[in-house]
């Protein structure tokens, strides 16, 4: 693995530095990126790549971020194009198959619904009050990272897929080789997770503020 | 009448597609009648959202990292 911050051809000045240098924070959004590419392109070599040409463009930029939460920004977008453009173009280098089976309708529902498909009692979503409130804080955040780590490692990608890298449910189904019922299924459950995991963590846990 | 299981269904789908008439008014009815439901059609835009401004927290560097939603 190469080192992402000493690329060729780029000019690192004085007035990078404060960001830059911190490598810890550098390190750990490497990380990131390379954790996210690898989920949504399920192929460690097209991630690294993806990876360092988003930190390559990125860093040419780099002293017009006025801080790390800029530059993080401002690096996940390029990372988001470039994963939507390999995912554009690959169509259908992942197999068909792989992806459904561990998901196909072996997953059962009864502990959030009962026989007749309406809620269990202690399963019903309660009410989240302003969630928006949540995303200001740093905690969230972690809570929200860990539910997300929870969900199944495929309905984690689709999620991603459509929420994050903001491609349609077509692109989606021509990228990973699905048809849209099965991604429907996917979506379905996994946004029926994530709910309950942070409603279970967060939002039921008293007041955050 | 429509189940939760088949509302939340929906409620899901609706971020992708855009619903049909009698799919939206049946919805409507059950949302009417039933708080869970209703709060989950709450909730799902607002997980979108979440994740897309994941990118923009910022690990350690306080709160200040995530005020620009």
């Amino acid at each position: 693995m190469m080192d992402a911050f000493s690329v060729d051809g780029i000019d690192l000045d004085a007035s990078d530095a404060s960001i830059l240098s911190d490598t810890a924070f550098l390190n750990d959004l490497r990380r990131q990126m390379v954790k996210f590419a690898t989920l949504q392109l399920s192929n460690s070599h097209l991630a690294e790549d993806a990876v360092q040409e988003a930190l390559i463009g990125a860093l040419k930029n780099a002293k017009s971020f006025a801080g790390r939460a800029a530059l993080k920004t401002w690096v996940f977008a390029i990372l988001r194009n470039k994963i939507a453009d390999v995912l554009r173009q690959k169509q259908r280098m992942v197999e068909a198959s792989s992806l459904l089976r561990e998901d196909e309708e072996s997953e059962d529902f009864s502990e959030l619904f009962d026989k007749k498909g309406f809620w269990q009692g202690d399963e019903k979503p309660a009410t989240w009050g302003n969630p928006q409130d949540a995303l200001h804080q740093n905690q969230f955040w972690k809570v929200f990272e860990i539910c997300l780590e929870r969900l199944p490692g495929n309905q984690a990608r689709v999620f991603m897929m459509k929420e994050f890298v903001e491609l349609d449910a077509a692109e989606i189904c021509a990228a990973v080789g699905i048809t849209t019922t099965n991604l429907n299924v996917m979506l379905h459950r996994s946004r029926l997770r994530l709910r309950e995991c942070l409603e279970n963590t967060w939002f039921q846990k008293g007041k955050h503020a | 009448m429509m189940n939760c299981l088949e509302a939340t269904k929906l409620i899901s789908e609706s971020q992708e597609r855009s619903l049909s008439v009698p799919e939206k008014v049946t919805l409507k009815m059950h949302v009417l009648m039933c708080s869970g439901c209703k709060n989950f059609s709450l909730q799902v835009p607002f997980l979108g959202k979440a994740m897309r401004a994941y990118a923009q927290w910022e690990g350690d560097a306080g709160p200040e990292a995530t005020k620009k939603q």
